[in-house]
């Protein structure tokens, strides 16, 4: 059967990490870097990967539009 | 696994990413600030409808007076307050443009209510996009019109007091009063089925500005998250909790559909 897999790419030079894409994900596959940006901002990265199903939540949500997400249907 | 995200990462499977017509320089805006998502939602629905070449925005002074930085559309900056009578004038003389007002609270609900109110009961062909956070927020969170009874602001560090700073204006309810606004709507963008509502709300504002149906206002209870001293998802729960008590959301007008 075929699983939707989903992916996010985050600009991570845009990202002001205010964690409003966090909050929104339902699958909790976001958090907060321990690193910051070149602007100074700690930024978000995808850290549960396998979890995303490409809802589009997080983009949706965020403010900046720092966001990408793709949604494929995996013919295992 | 690794092998499994490239396969995924290509442009067939993209499901959303930042409209076109937003540039790609940075926003000034603080982190999760609701105007972002509004100006997101504005550049979608202007693409949506295929619109790109022909609408003018004019920005207010307030945070979004650099919208004209981040949607690549026709915009002219007003003065404080101006917006709906230089919109009247741009909309006049070019009646074919989709033409829109982005201000907010402070610029329209204070030193623009003479202009918003009239613009609105002229019923000009114009969308009035309202953004309210009850504060000031560029000049540092100073108490609005719109604050909060209670709320405290760095200008009313003890809460506002009705008896000394009069009660918060409710410029939405006012404008569905008059008999120039076709489409008057209070909205919100703090979860993803508020921000498909608004973006539907604006939309719907849009098509009713270039059929000459009257004026729209599109009213978006927003957080201002340094101003209320809180962090961005505090804010949002802040502004569920206690804006949407005394500002609630939903169509207060809708004669969009009568001839």
């Amino acid at each position: 059967m075929g699983k939707i897999k989903g992916a996010i790419v985050v600009d991570t030079v845009r990202c002001k990490g205010c964690s409003l894409c966090v909050e929104a994900c339902p699958q909790d596959v976001i958090m907060l870097a321990k690193k910051v940006n070149v602007h100074g901002y700690p930024y978000v990265e995808a850290v549960k990967e396998d979890a995303c199903i490409g809802c589009a939540s997080c983009g949706i949500v965020c403010p900046d539009g720092c966001i990408i997400v793709y949604r494929k249907k995996m013919e295992d | 696994m690794a092998q499994n995200t490239d396969n995924i990462l290509s442009p067939e499977n993209v499901v959303y990413r930042k409209p076109k017509l937003m540039n790609d320089v940075q926003m000034h805006y603080c982190p999760g600030c609701s105007h972002g998502v509004v100006h997101k939602l504005v550049a979608e629905v202007i693409e949506e409808m295929g619109l790109e070449e022909k609408s003018v925005g004019v920005s207010p002074v307030g945070c979004a007076v650099f919208a004209y930085r981040y949607i690549d559309i026709d915009w002219q900056e007003a003065a404080h307050g101006r917006a709906p009578a230089v919109a009247t004038a741009i909309k006049r003389l070019w009646p074919d443009r989709l033409v829109f007002t982005y201000q907010g609270d402070g610029d329209l609900a204070c030193i623009g209510t003479a202009e918003s109110v009239h613009a609105l009961n002229r019923g000009e062909n114009i969308t009035i996009i309202f953004i309210n956070n009850a504060i000031y927020g560029m000049t540092g969170g100073q108490m609005a019109p719109t604050t909060l009874v209670g709320q405290k602001t760095s200008t009313c560090p003890y809460g506002r007091q009705p008896e000394l700073h009069g009660y918060p204006l409710k410029i939405t309810e006012m404008a569905a009063m008059l008999e120039g606004t076709c489409y008057v709507t209070r909205q919100s963008v703090e979860t993803v089925g508020a921000v498909s509502k608004a973006k539907k709300a604006i939309r719907k504002a849009f098509e009713a500005s270039m059929a000459g149906k009257g004026s729209s206002l599109v009213e978006i209870v927003s957080t201002c998250n340094s101003g209320w001293k809180l962090t961005p998802s505090q804010a949002n729960k802040w502004m569920t909790e206690n804006m949407f008590k005394f500002y609630p959301k939903g169509d207060l007008k809708d004669t969009t559909g009568e001839k």
